[in-house]
């Protein structure tokens, strides 16, 4: 009784406008390399997705044995792979099918996936344009594909909506078993698909009461032809002057069934008069709350039927917007008595094409890889809710775009985690809280200039690097504005996503690590000390040892290297933190007999060490000292799978889970104020943990109550946990 | 007060008054075993009531006795008599208790047992303007009540209850009398205004599984927006001469057929109202058109509620009643329809004659028989 998406002839007012032109740098990016198209055109807009491999520069390290300087840093060319998602009006459909023909270099395409009501319609114009042959897929499937995708790799993707509260979007920890679910996809009609796994799905319902109904029957009744204006008109009226409320029935509310008077008894039960004009405004307002209403109590009967407790609402009729996203959390409150959330997608309008560029890319096994939302490609959720501010006015009627990487690794949670399900990476959300929120935006802001001046100091040797330092700089301060408008923008702002946008950026701008230099000469440096550091530790008793190591770890600044200014929002981790504080605090465990699994970062962040620099490290300190282990199996060496100063201990290597698993461990020791702080803070471990970080911000020492270097050392035992001989994992 | 009454001898006359948010329903004892003894005792102002509500079929401009369900020869309380059928608009309630002042309704002593929503909303009206006490009953009580005693008292001649015969063959679809033994559990759909769902598991047991409010009042509020219509009785006639399918988008309409992965046939309605986002398909469609759409809409929307109930609470027999469905033969066979066709054939969708007085009903049971 229903279908997905609806085809409509009149769906905007705007002609083909072939002279407009394309920003190239910004949209259809690497269409040179662009491989595997897919197209999902729709009522309205169309969704095209593309795979291109991306070059950019990488900083290596290399053991370099006969020089005087530790390792080498190269900079080399790497070509990862990346999923680009770009969805415009329709009415750009054919300046853009000319655009990507005169871009695109790869001759081996041969076909476009195609799904939506609209392909059939453009078909012809998408063969004769590209020389591709359409080849069409099912809309349910690539919708359901599309759906598993986003849920499985973007964290934050689903969110329920409350229009009054302090943060009008609460995004939910993804779950890392994401089946079964309802998607209740609210095109001109209505589907309800029960999705039970990767392969397997059933439209176990429907209605004719859709979007289609709300526009249709809308523009008959208001003459107001645009979908978008008739929810901005229903936005604006009365339902309570056409609806007859139980409180028009009974003069008040039906008590014994527990009724409120003002629940609607019969919609446009007053307008059943011929002698009554009835004012547009409050006609659609009806009309929304009746479509609104119906489906949500179908929803809410199909999820009883199929016992089934996560529902997502998608579809034209939803998109994003905030008064149908309300009116169907309304409803699905109500018919459930507040026992199931309505879910929305931030990618929601993406999932067709993501279906069906999946479809095409089946050989290259997409499903087996970890993919990440690229934060400097993407555009972000906007809201368009009808007192929208002027930034997103201008983004409507333009491009909206969604980037994704495919990771190197594939990321999995840490086994040790109590309860994965309900595991927040975060400590402070900023989506909820506005204080921080203005505090680190400020804080992100005014760290800028610094970051510009490192960035471009890291490429003394190219002259084009002030000018993309500059990109970057311009780059990052939008995402920056985005946010301060727009905190929801890409799931819950946190510490952790501003830091990683800033990553992102960087990269996107061929800054992939800003810091190595310095990494270097500090590593260097401390490496020189090394030795004379864990003499004098050993010197001391058992106890003061203890004391000394822990020092070590936190601040690294008990040898005399004198307190740093605080010159940007982190403080270094290298050099003295790793050589002379983390490493002389494994040596002890080691030589304990302990078996330790040091982790690190996969990728450059900040100053953080990689684990390719600690790879030489520890075989330059084995080289040196003799404790036994250091040379041994007995430490282990891994990557976190993460590129970030924090942690999400919900997407790890799925090497480092292996090897945790199998050394057993038993206990977890996290270092550092953006893993132990930032993130982790409240993480609750089945084991017994470590969490150890100097707290290097005032505000934020203000904010926890206590004092700028002020340590925190959280030492937790699950009930009924001790410690046994397993390994001891180190995550700095 | 109430009980004292009762324990007196019921004196005459025996309404019961459901008012609903659109129509008030009345039923109304006639007597015919009147004693001679009784006659003179009769005072005139009951006599007159008693004359002009049986001797006319339209009250004013808009009451109407529906003649063709008066049931003759009906023993109540050990009093023979004939039960008339009585609507008006519920809008028109203050004509009424003008009339009943002008008749002294009020000089009568008797009680006056009501239900629905109005019983509440207008209590004070009834006592202000016609010096009337209500004693107001529950309408799901009252529904029930009146279901199940209507449907036994009529189980000797006619059957009250009936359904539809090869609901999915529209040339050998006819209606045949069902016998509503061993009734229970059965799932009761109230199509007034807005739409009631019970589960009633036994005459005192029942519960209100859920309801839309999209029904009866909705169809009509629709119709008279999208066609300048004003009555019931123009909508539905409008109805029957347009076609819906010019309004709605069917399946066929964007699949060019069936769309066989979800088993979905061709002409159900995809979207309602679906094609009515097109300019030029607006401009193209009859006011009758419209108002068959607005009746498909609302009847399949309540039917795919009902089936999914039906579902939930694992009852098989769906009984529909209400005035939505008086003179709506096209709703009712769309109903039959549904519920056959989406089930697979494991729902049978159940009518009433009585369709929208049952309230009523219940209400005259409780003056007699007070639960």
């Amino acid at each position: 009784m229903a279908e997905c998406v609806g085809v409509d002839s009149n769906t905007s007012g705007h002609s083909m406008d072939k002279s407009i032109t394309l920003p190239p740098d910004e949209i259809f990016r690497n269409l040179e390399n662009a491989k595997r198209f897919a197209i999902d055109i729709g009522g309205s807009l169309t969704k095209l997705a593309y795979y291109s491999t991306v070059q950019h520069k990488v900083a290596k390290v290399r053991s370099f044995d006969t020089t005087a300087k530790l390792y080498e840093i190269s900079v080399q060319e790497e070509v990862t792979a990346r999923l680009h998602f770009i969805k415009f009006e329709n009415a750009y459909i054919e300046t853009c099918l000319d655009f990507i023909k005169d871009h695109l270099v790869n001759t081996e395409t041969k076909v476009i996936k195609a799904t939506g009501g609209g392909a059939h319609k453009f078909k012809e114009l998408i063969e004769k344009k590209l020389g591709l042959n359409v080849d069409k897929e099912d809309e349910m499937t690539c919708l359901i594909k599309g759906c598993n995708f986003v849920l499985k790799n973007i964290p934050h993707e689903a969110f329920v909506y409350a229009r009054h509260a302090d943060s009008e979007f609460r995004f939910q920890t993804a779950n890392p078993d994401i089946f079964p679910y309802l998607l209740v996809n609210i095109g001109s009609g209505v589907s309800i698909v029960k999705v039970e796994s990767e392969d397997q799905f059933e439209r176990i319902g429907g209605s004719s009461i859709g979007g289609g109904t709300f526009w249709g029957l809308g523009a008959l009744l208001t003459k107001t032809k645009r979908f978008d204006e008739l929810l901005q008109l229903a936005s604006k009226g009365q339902h309570t002057n056409v609806d007859m409320l139980v409180k028009d029935i009974y003069g008040g509310s039906y008590g014994c069934l527990g009724l409120t008077g003002d629940l609607i008894a019969s919609s446009f039960g007053k307008s059943a008069t011929a002698d009554k004009e009835f004012s547009k405004e409050d006609m659609a307002k009806s009309l929304l709350h009746m479509i609104s209403n119906d489906i949500g109590q179908l929803a809410c009967l199909y999820a009883k039927l199929h016992n089934l407790s996560r529902v997502y609402f998608g579809g034209f009729f939803i998109r994003g917007h905030p008064v149908t996203m309300h009116t169907i959390t309304y409803s699905i409150n109500f018919f459930t008595k507040g026992e199931v959330q309505a879910l929305f997608l931030r990618h929601e309008g993406y999932l067709g094409a993501i279906g069906a560029f999946l479809k095409g890319a089946e050989e290259d096994n997409p499903n087996q890889y970890s993919w990440g939302e690229n934060y400097a490609g993407s555009s972000g959720l906007m809201s368009v809710s009808p007192d929208m501010n002027p930034m997103q006015r201008a983004r409507s009627g333009t491009f909206d775009m969604l980037e994704m990487d495919r990771l190197e690794r594939q990321l999995v949670n840490l086994p040790l985690l109590q309860d994965p399900s309900s595991y927040i990476p975060d400590t402070v959300d900023l989506t909820e809280d506005a204080l921080a929120r203005d505090y680190w935006l400020y804080c992100f802001e005014d760290a800028l200039d610094g970051v510009v001046k490192r960035a471009v100091a890291s490429q003394p040797d190219i002259p084009e690097a002030v000018v993309r330092a500059e990109k970057f700089r311009q780059k990052y301060r939008h995402k920056l504005l985005t946010l301060r408008h727009q905190p929801f923008a890409y799931g819950s702002l946190t510490v952790r996503s501003l830091l990683d946008t800033r990553e992102h950026c960087l990269n996107e701008f061929n800054f992939p690590d800003p810091y190595s230099k310095i990494k270097q000469r500090e590593n260097d440096m401390a490496l020189k000390h090394y030795q004379r550091t864990v003499e004098s530790l050993d010197a001391l008793s058992w106890e003061d040892r203890q004391f000394a190591l822990v020092s070590g770890v936190l601040a690294g600044n008990v040898f005399d290297w004198g307190a740093k200014a605080v010159s940007d929002i982190f403080f270094l981790n290298l050099g003295v933190d790793i050589i002379l504080g983390v490493m002389p605090f494994v040596r002890e465990l080691l030589s304990r007999g302990t078996e330790v699994v040091l982790a690190s970062n996969s990728g450059p962040a900040l100053n953080d060490v990689t684990n390719g620099e600690l790879q030489i490290l520890t075989e330059r300190i084995a080289a040196m000292d003799p404790v036994a282990g250091l040379q041994e199996d007995r430490l282990t060496l891994v990557q976190s799978g993460s590129s970030s100063p924090c942690l999400d201990l919900s997407r790890l290597d799925k090497v480092l889970a292996m090897v945790v698993r199998e050394r057993q461990t038993d206990l977890v020791i996290i270092e550092g104020m953006g893993r132990a702080i930032h993130t982790n803070y409240y993480a609750t471990l089945s084991c017994e943990s470590l969490k150890m970080a100097v707290i290097k911000n005032s505000w934020l020492a203000d904010r926890l109550g206590g004092k700028l270097f002020s340590v925190v050392f959280k030492y937790e035992v699950p009930l009924g946990k001790v410690h046994h001989n397993g390994a001891t994992l180190m995550l700095s | 007060h109430f009980v004292s009454l009762i324990k007196k001898k019921l004196t005459f006359p025996w309404f019961g008054m459901d008012i609903g948010g659109t129509l008030v329903k009345l039923v109304y004892f006639e007597p015919k075993d009147i004693t001679a003894e009784e006659e003179q005792e009769e005072v005139d102002n009951l006599k007159s009531i008693r004359r002009y509500l049986t001797s006319n079929i339209a009250y004013g401009k808009t009451g109407h006795r529906d003649v063709h369900l008066e049931l003759q020869d009906l023993t109540l309380c050990g009093r023979t008599g004939n039960l008339h059928f009585i609507r008006f608009p519920t809008q028109d309630l203050p004509a009424f208790l003008q009339m009943a002042r002008n008749k002294h309704f009020s000089s009568l002593h008797t009680t006056l047992c009501a239900t629905g929503g109005g019983a509440y909303k207008f209590e004070s009206d009834f006592r202000t303007m016609a010096d009337l006490q209500l004693h107001k009953l529950d309408e799901l009580d009252c529904l029930i009540r009146g279901v199940l005693y209507i449907d036994s008292v009529m189980s000797r001649g006619l059957s009250e209850c009936y359904y539809f015969e090869n609901p999915t063959d529209p040339d050998h679809c006819i209606q045949k009398p069902y016998t509503l033994e061993n009734p229970y559990p059965l799932l009761l759909v109230n199509i007034g205004s807005g739409v009631s769902i019970l589960a009633v598991y036994s005459e005192n047991n029942y519960k209100r599984v859920t309801g839309t409010s999209l029904g009866g009042g909705t169809f009509l509020g629709l119709c008279c927006l999208l066609t300048g219509c004003s009555t019931f009785e123009e909508a539905l006639k409008m109805a029957s001469d347009g076609e819906s399918t010019r309004v709605d988008k069917l399946v066929r309409d964007i699949y060019g057929g069936d769309y066989e992965r979800f088993g979905l046939p061709g002409w159900a309605v995809a979207s309602s109202f679906g094609n009515m986002m097109s300019k030029e398909k607006r401009e193209s469609v009859s006011k009758e058109d419209l108002a068959r759409a607005t009746l498909v809409t609302i009847t399949n929307n309540i039917g795919s509620i009902t089936r999914m109930c039906a579902l939930n609470e694992n009852i098989e027999r769906v009984v529909f009643v209400g005035n939505f469905l008086r003179v709506n033969t096209l709703s009712m066979k769309l109903l039959a329809y549904a519920m056959d066709y989406w089930s697979k054939g494991q729902l049978k969708a159940l009518f009433l004659q009585h369709e929208g007085y049952f309230g009523a009903v219940g209400a005259l049971l409780e003056l007699l028989h007070p639960s």
